[in-house]
């Protein structure tokens, strides 16, 4: 009875070199990824969510200031930039779909794609950060903030501390987010050479779906980032 | 006692996890959940140690009104430094790294965690984190407290709190993942017929922690990089001459810190069931209660964190709405401790050094849990907040509950650690030492605070003498009950019986394995068709090992 | 109480009475609650030993017992709760006629001043029978004010004000302790509560050569060019303050807040945060050019502008009276 147990146990492993030895089947191990998977995205969602807090608490304390210093941020740029992510998310559903199907060359060309777009976005911001620097936006010794917060006509005076504040925030979070795809663009390629190698197959691709999985994520909370940080009191 | 002991010319042939392989590369590159437990083991008691170290200056300094020891400066890292090490580095991990990630898997009847890797790197997380810390240390330490708030730990203080923000910072994911890794092995890799009703307390216990580990301690990581973004670009983040707020930073800090106190009692209280059942040879009182306080507490515990700020500042309102949740998060605790209490009614209690453990862990955590409702009494806490009241309450839950439970759980779980037998003998004596000490140290300063000697002081008032120095006797004592089972411990492993695999009679799949247990923990993974604490059952039948010492 | 082993504080307040009350009803609810589970466990684990031939009886629960055991301690905690609240709430709540004695916290002393314009360093004198409020700010660092005696504290913020408020019964000399950890000399930030009996305080506050804080707050409203935007004869460039303190004020995004100090001193320290609705954003900030002394003195002096000529503040405390026909230019509702 052990003797017959020992051989099945060792065909299902024989089948699928990919199975860890602690699991019974592909399924546990797959199954056990993707919820280790969304359990470290609640763990970055709570992460971001102290500084959105900070951010909330300041910007209902420091309207004015926050709002001028929005203003003060390209509109064009940011819009470009949530583009260029909800199409890299779309390339992600597209790479999955190509793992799932066996699609070797679709599977490598959609990675592909998804880390040149992380790339793209990573250079807009690279763009944004660099004019902050330019004028004087960036919170530190050397920041000076003179503009005001234009309420539709009313040019309303800002206390440049508080701007300075929302600039200490808008560089943290989307810093931080930056980083984050950092380390997206890095996962990816490390994800191309081994598609490359022929690494995934219709039977296994959980690495692919998982690291779509953290690319969803970061692309979320760039969705929230942009409107909180660009888009107060826009309607001139 | 002798007949329960393998004699040593009939030791089994077959390897464990203890001897497959003796190369230090087999250990430091391992992946099996039981020698990773064993990693954790040796760093975290070197910590305790340390942090032990710490507080024995405290003490000795504060045998004195006057600071005449060591400078204030120095006392001021002191008991940082103490504070630091035992949160971070020894109470948080200490009994899921330890004893959780040893018995998760052996209790599922799995293989392994469902991430050995990553289990291993949050072993090396921690040992990075324990490098920093000991770094700061040696490069002048840092005075803000544990709690670095700010504007003193932002703008005020010279000391290294960057490099201290990243040992947390660094620790903290090593817990993260842990809790990742449990919450995971308790969902999918539970063996065939175990349901969650089916589960040992011990597990919900740790699985209840995983979610507070996994939801709260991304927080605190956030708070430690805003400080240290702070103070590295002089931004006004919680600077009120800037437009912050040092509220804030106390809001955020606390909103980690009060669910980490709830990290790390429940698993305490998960071995505590575990003690419990099996020296009283019956299932435990009220099981589904049990298991749901443990999510109950997880859940509460994190509505309740500006009970610590009552007098810092925050709205009358906001004060009254948390004083009325904290008293909730009480109950789940209190039925707790009934349950436990009726767990010994007709039952057939041993008084094994594990169930002297858990008596002592019902009776100071009981005082302490009650003493918690004195802080969350609003007319109450103005008075006794920030000061040695504050000092007792926690100690005595957390020396008197989590060290306990965990002093308990490992001399209970020792013979399956280690194959071997602690002496009985030696273990009551230090359970005796712990407990006396243990009171004669802490309860004093319920006195001292409420006559109002104020925490975190290097030199007080004269009348405040005699209650300190009665204070530093008992932890002169405490320390023995401490260093006792450190030394007993490690002669046991050359010198001590060999044990049998279940010594106790016990319940649970861990005893179903040899002590200690072979590498992948079961040769077949087994079909689980029988409740947890299946006493009766186990009682019923003849037994080949004669029980009882 | 012995000198050698306090087991409890001195009475000094009229509070203090009320929670050591609440203290000893929460001592007297947990030590029942010890006893019961130190006996109970006891009895249990000496009845119930093992012994040759006991057995242990399975109990798989009682859904009744569970629920009673939970609902009359959460009934009881309740209490606890309640009665706490009650307290807390007193303790917050300053009567509207306390005289305010002004607070500065500092790495590491506390300075004191009264509105009479007796200062004092680590020392706070106050008559007993009478409502006193503390208004306390910061300089760097987070302390707390924290009196044993009278059982209560209250931490003291940079940036903004707290207050504590108290009455004294009990002539004496009191520890003054910093609850809050503030860095290498906060054991050394204590000092002493002196209260005496009235006549004696009086004795002892006329005994200064200073100004009244609010005659500082007059010299330093006009030295700082406040006067020339802030008038009191025409309408200024800034609102009238005559009569403003603790008013509600109107702001130009629409909001009602009440002048309080809070409010005055954010308005001295960052102007444009809170305009008054009708008046145009130009005051300029005096961050950096104010102490905090000078920020009280200011304070004092504006509250001072509320009160009738004879009014319950200590002597010195006049107040301009209005001219007759002032416009009332501050939008008050």
């Amino acid at each position: 009875m052990a003797d017959s147990h020992a051989t099945a146990v060792q065909d299902v492993a024989a089948a699928n070199p990919e199975l860890r030895h602690h699991f019974a089947d592909m399924a546990q191990q797959k199954n056990a990824a993707s919820l280790g998977m969304w359990l470290f995205l609640v763990t970055e969602i709570m992460f971001f969510g102290g500084m959105f807090c900070a951010y909330l608490v300041y910007r209902v304390a420091h309207f004015n200031a926050f709002a001028a210093g929005s203003q003060q941020l390209s509109i064009k740029l940011g819009a470009f930039n949530t583009a260029v992510l909800l199409i890299s998310s779309l390339t992600v559903v597209l790479a999955v779909k190509a793992a799932e199907s066996g699609n070797r060359k679709q599977l490598v060309t959609y990675l592909v794609l998804t880390v040149l777009l992380g790339l793209t976005f990573l250079g807009v911001k690279a763009i944004e950060y660099t004019e902050k620097f330019e004028k004087h936006h960036v919170p530190g010794s050397s920041f000076q903030f003179t503009d005001t917060f234009d309420d539709n006509g009313q040019h309303k005076p800002v206390n440049p501390h508080e701007a300075e504040l929302f600039f200490s925030l808008y560089f943290a979070m989307t810093g931080m987010h930056a980083l984050h795809m950092i380390i997206g663009c890095g996962l990816f390629s490390v994800l191309v050479v081994l598609a490359w190698k022929g690494r995934y197959t219709p039977q296994y691709f959980t690495p692919i779906e998982n690291a779509g999985l953290y690319w969803h994520l970061v692309d979320i909370i760039w969705i929230y980032l942009f409107p909180l940080l660009y888009l107060i009191s826009r309607h001139s | 006692m002798a007949s329960a002991a393998i004699p040593a010319n009939q030791i089994p042939e077959t390897t464990n996890y203890l001897t497959n392989g003796f190369s230090l590369k087999s250990w430091l590159l391992t992946t099996d959940h039981k020698r990773i437990a064993m990693l954790y083991l040796i760093s975290i008691t070197l910590f305790f140690f340390l942090g032990g170290f710490f507080a024995m200056l405290i003490r000795l300094e504060l045998l004195t009104p006057q600071g005449d020891l060591m400078t204030a400066d120095t006392y001021n890292k002191v008991f940082t430094a103490h504070g630091m090490i035992m949160v971070f580095f020894f109470l948080i991990p200490v009994v899921p790294a330890i004893l959780g990630n040893f018995l998760i898997p052996i209790m599922i009847g799995a293989k392994d965690l469902a991430f050995p890797r990553i289990n291993l790197l949050s072993w090396y997380l921690y040992v990075l984190g324990g490098i920093l810390i000991l770094h700061v240390m040696l490069t002048g330490g840092v005075d803000t407290g544990w709690t670095f708030y700010s504007p003193f730990s932002t703008q005020f203080t010279n000391t290294n709190i960057i490099e201290a923000g990243l040992a947390a910072f660094i620790a903290g994911f090593s817990s993260i993942f842990t809790g990742l890794n449990f919450i995971v092995t308790i969902h999918r890799m539970r063996a065939p017929g175990l349901t969650w009703n089916r589960l040992p307390l011990f597990v919900w216990a740790n699985y209840a922690t995983s979610i507070i580990m996994i939801l709260g301690t991304p927080v605190v990581a956030i708070t430690i990089v805003l400080v240290a973004v702070e103070r590295l670009f002089h931004l006004g983040i919680f600077d009120p001459k800037l437009g912050g707020d040092p509220l804030l930073f106390q809001h955020l800090f606390w909103f980690y810190s009060h669910p980490a106190v709830y990290i790390m009692i429940l698993p305490s209280m998960g071995v505590i069931s575990e003690l419990i059942t099996c020296f009283s040879r019956k299932r435990v009182f009220g099981y589904k209660f049990v298991a749901l306080s443990s999510i109950a507490i997880a859940v509460i515990g994190f509505l309740v964190w500006a009970h610590h700020m009552f007098v810092a500042g925050i709205s009358l309102y906001a004060a009254m709405i948390f004083s009325f949740l904290t008293f909730f998060v009480g109950v789940p605790s209190a039925i707790k401790v009934f349950n436990w209490t009726a767990t010994l009614y007709k039952g057939s209690i041993e008084y094994a050094t594990p169930m002297l453990y858990a008596f002592g862990f019902i009776g100071l955590f009981t005082i302490g849990g009650l003493t918690g409702l004195f802080l969350a009494t609003l007319g109450v806490d103005v008075h006794v907040t920030d000061t040695y009241f504050v000092v007792a309450h926690f100690h005595y839950v957390m020396v008197g509950g989590v060290l306990m439970g965990y002093l308990g759980g490992m001399h209970f779980w020792w013979p399956k650690i280690s194959g071997r037998m602690y002496p009985e003998g030696w273990a009551k004596l230090s359970a005796l030492f712990v407990f006396v000490g243990f009171n004669l140290t802490f309860f004093p300063q319920f006195i001292l605070g409420y006559v109002g000697m104020p925490r975190r002081y290097w030199q007080y008032p004269p009348e405040f003498q005699v209650l300190n120095v009665l204070s530093t006797a008992g932890a002169s004592v405490l320390a023995v009950g401490y260093l006792l089972p450190m030394i007993y411990f490690l002669w046991s492993l050359r010198y001590g019986e060999l044990a049998p695999a279940n010594p106790w009679n016990a319940a649970g799949l861990e005893w179903q394995t040899s002590s200690p247990p072979p590498t992948f923990n079961f040769d077949e993974t087994p079909t689980v068709t029988w409740e947890a604490y299946n006493y009766e059952e186990i009682d019923s039948k003849p037994q080949e090992v004669p029980v009882g010492r | 109480m012995s000198k050698y082993l306090p087991l409890w504080p001195d009475q000094a307040s009229t509070i203090a009475g009320q929670v050591d009350a609440l203290y000893i009803y929460l001592l007297l609810v947990s030590a029942a609650m010890v006893f019961l589970i130190f006996t109970a466990v006891f009895v249990l684990a000496v009845k119930y030993r093992r012994q040759p031939g006991s057995q242990a009886h399975p109990i798989e629960g009682s859904s009744i017992l569970e629920i009673t055991w939970s609902v009359i301690p959460f009934g009881v905690m309740i209490t606890f709760f309640l009665w706490g609240a009650i307290l807390y709430f007193k303790e917050r709540t300053p009567p509207a006629d306390a005289t305010e004695i002004y607070v500065v916290a500092k790495q590491w002393m506390w300075k004191i001043e009264h509105l009479e314009g007796q200062r004092e360093i680590n020392e706070l004198h106050i008559p007993t029978g009478q409502n006193i409020k503390l208004v306390m700010t910061s300089q760097d660092v987070i302390h707390s004010f924290f009196v044993p005696a009278f059982r209560l504290k209250q931490d003291v913020l940079p940036g903004r004000y707290t207050t504590l408020w108290f009455k004294a019964t009990q002539p004496g000399t009191y520890h003054l302790f910093c609850a809050e950890y503030c860095g290498t000399s906060h054991s050394g930030m204590i000092g002493n509560i002196v209260v005496m009996e009235p006549q004696d305080y009086a004795q002892w506050l006329s005994g200064g050569p200073q100004a009244p804080l609010p005659e500082a707050g007059k010299q330093l409203f006009a030295s700082l060019g406040c006067s020339t935007c802030h008038r009191f004869d025409i309408q200024g460039r800034g609102p009238n303050l005559q009569g403003a303190y603790n008013k509600p004020v109107l702001l130009e995004d629409g909001r009602t807040v009440i002048a309080d100090e809070n409010y005055v001193r954010e308005s001295i320290l960052n102007p444009t945060a809170k305009i008054v609705n009708g008046f145009q954003p130009i005051m300029p900030t005096f961050q950096g050019l104010v102490s905090e002394e000078q920020l009280n003195a200011l304070v004092a002096y504006i509250k001072s502008l509320s009160q009738p000529p004879t009014g319950a503040a200590a002597a010195g405390n006049q107040a301009a009276a209005p001219p007759a026909g002032q416009p009332q230019t501050t939008q008050v509702q």
